[in-house]
């Protein structure tokens, strides 16, 4: 991707943050780059909100650097950081109307009447709420409140808007609404947005790249596609989507092949690339499979490179998907394999005997 | 059917003594506008005619002019001291914790259940000790002590509806600290201002004890009234002033209940709660 070559915006070295006795964050080390889209995820409590208000300059940190566009940001304070924040509880302001909101910010910078009423249009125009500008601030509904709030942020033209979890009071309809047309809106307008969430699925639609955060560390940082499909470590794999997990046993490694035996499947040879970098083979306990790497073998796939015979225990069927929970000979636990309803499939039934394909490429290493 | 029999009796007389209590309490309140406009220089019944010519009489009193002068200063500089105290201390009750924070604020407290009597020797007897003069400002000081509770009461539960984001959000978008304190802060807790300030004001224009204790020359209202008691020709005038008085304290209070309401409403919390401080 071209973003590789861009230049970075916010570089966080080192960062630490304590709260009292409590450590949020523990040496948090990421680079992100100019006209970004970058989220960070993770658990309640593991400090992901606390390195964004760190940003924002709410908070200072305890130990590390965090400079912006190339600028050092200790002793500065939130009102002269090139950074504005769309709140989880969107703060505006009751007492103002949706223009005065808007504007809120443009008072300092000393526009005329005029340029401040046009700029305050432009942004309103920006998340269609043009001709809202009289509006109070009660009138509005929940996702007008975020419209605004982010217009507010927008006019202000910063180098970065930082977004504390700016969808989750939406119902999933408008969400999923919002979640594509601000991912538009940053790619149009090619400010950088530093999003904070919790939900994997929210992070995986609008990032660019995404730092998984757990306990105050950062446990991954990359682009959604090797997040899903090379988590590097079991607890990240369990938190990105659904991950069956099953025994295994590994040597071989080191820049060369690894070979696993998997008393659920059997033995395969996994080439050295598709480990995260530097696995220790003896470090292996477990593999990952995710649900759509089985199959279900029927008449509308092809042969597979490997298969093995195995008992439906029970099925959750979501229409355009089933999700089989099937028991495997050798494996601990039934593993669950998610299966298009295409024209023409039968959904298994439960007690049923099914073949379930699978090749080298599923199998996710970790440690 | 017998239980429910006996909550209906036991409900009748708490009606009873509900209604009796009231009288007592509000009787000899109802007396003083009764007298005031009786046409006699003796204060008993049978009343003997309508007259405003107490009310006229005040009117030509010059050391009642004096009084209502002071206990304006007095009364004016009151609210606005314990409202500004009061805002600074219910703003750190609601926005910080630190150590010995309870123990504080119980002691900030403490004003409003002492009794009043043992708070004026007691300040009286320090200014002397201090060798401080007696003033309309001493009086100021007592009663700077016993109202800024009630504005910290009132102020707490505005700045209790006063989200952090909001103030976060000023700032995040370039304001400076005074500015936000200036263009948001301010606005939201304003219907708690003027309700601290219509309250404390109404208290101080009322007291007696400690502006009987610590005024020097220089009288207040309360103090100038008993003093008139003393004289039986004057009692009518006094009734017609005590009536004043009445009229102009609940209009004050009410006054400042809609706006202590309306505050609470702005930060959209429910209309009766108090926090649970008056």
């Amino acid at each position: 991707m071209t973003q590789d070559s861009a230049a970075p915006i916010i570089e966080i070295k080192g960062v630490t943050k304590n709260f009292g006795a409590v450590t949020a964050l523990k040496g948090v080390d990421a680079v992100i780059r100019e006209g970004e889209f970058f989220s960070l995820l993770g658990p309640s409590g593991c400090g992901k909100t606390t390195l964004l208000r760190l940003i924002a300059g709410f908070e200072q940190v305890s130990g590390g650097t965090i400079a912006i566009g190339g600028k050092p940001m200790k002793d500065i304070p939130a009102n002269q950081r090139p950074t504005n924040m769309v709140f989880q509880s969107y703060a505006i302001f009751p007492h103002l109307n949706v223009a005065e909101n808007v504007g809120y910010g443009l008072k300092r910078k000393k526009l005329g009447r005029e340029e401040t009423a046009r700029e305050v249009e432009q942004a309103l125009d920006m998340v269609d709420l043009a001709g809202y500008g009289q509006r109070k601030a009660h009138e509005l509904s929940g996702g007008q409140r975020q419209r605004v709030a982010l217009a507010r942020a927008l006019v202000m033209r910063p180098k970065v808007i930082l977004l504390d979890e700016p969808l989750s009071a939406l119902d999933k309809k408008l969400r999923d609404q919002m979640q594509h047309e601000l991912r538009r809106l940053q790619k149009s307008l090619g400010i950088t947005f530093i999003l904070v969430t919790h939900d994997q699925e929210e992070a995986l639609i609008m990032s660019d790249r995404i730092a998984v955060i757990f306990d105050g560390a950062i446990a991954q940082l990359a682009t959604p596609e090797d997040l899903y499909r090379r988590p590097a470590t079991r607890r990240v794999a369990s938190f990105i989507g659904v991950m069956n997990f099953l025994d295994a046993t590994a040597t071989g490694g080191n820049g060369a092949p690894y070979h696993l035996d998997i008393p659920a499947l059997g033995t395969v040879e996994i080439a050295a690339d598709q480990a995260p970098a530097g696995l220790d083979a003896a470090r292996i306990t477990s593999v990952g499979v995710r649900p759509e790497m089985f199959t279900i073998t029927g008449d509308d796939t092809g042969p597979f490179e490997r298969e093995v015979e195995g008992r439906v225990a029970g099925t959750d069927y979501y229409g355009d998907m089933t999700y089989y929970s099937v028991a495997l000979p050798g494996a601990a636990a039934p593993v669950t394999i998610s299966m298009r309803n295409t024209a023409g499939r039968a959904v298994a039934r439960e007690g049923s005997t099914v073949t379930v394909g699978w090749g080298a490429e599923s199998i996710v290493l970790l440690e | 059917m017998m239980g429910r029999a006996m909550r209906y009796a036991s409900a009748r007389w708490l009606v009873v003594y509900a209604v009796a209590y009231m009288i007592f309490l509000y009787a000899p309140v109802i007396l003083l506008p009764l007298f005031a406009f009786n046409d006699g220089t003796v204060v008993a019944f049978p009343l003997t005619g309508f007259t405003t010519k107490w009310f006229g009489l005040l009117w030509s009193t010059e050391a009642l002019h004096g009084a209502v002068r002071n206990s304006a200063f007095v009364a004016v500089s009151t609210a606005l001291i314990s409202t500004v105290l009061g805002a600074c201390a219910a703003r750190s009750a609601s926005k910080y914790r630190f150590p010995g924070q309870r123990g504080v604020m119980g002691f900030i407290m403490l004003p409003l259940v002492l009794p009043e009597i043992i708070v004026a020797v007691a300040l009286l007897v320090m200014l002397i000790q201090l060798g401080m003069s007696l003033s309309l400002w001493t009086v100021i000081a007592g009663h700077v002590l016993i109202c800024t509770p009630f504005s910290i009461a009132i102020l707490s539960s505005a700045f209790a509806g006063l989200e952090d984001s909001l103030e976060e959000a000023s700032f995040d978008l370039g304001e400076t600290r005074w500015g936000t304190f200036r263009r948001v802060t301010l606005p939201l807790i304003m219907p708690g201002v003027i309700s601290s300030l219509l309250i404390t004001f109404t208290i101080s224009l009322d007291e007696f004890i400690i502006a009987f204790f610590l005024t020097g020359t220089d009288v207040t209202l309360p103090v100038y009234i008993w003093s008139q008691l003393r004289f039986p020709s004057k009692l009518p005038s006094v009734m017609a002033l005590g009536t004043i008085l009445l009229v102009l304290s609940v209009a004050l209070l009410m006054v400042a209940e809609v706006f202590r309401r309306r505050a609470v409403r702005r930060q959209g919390m429910d209309g009766g709660s108090t926090q649970g401080l008056i």
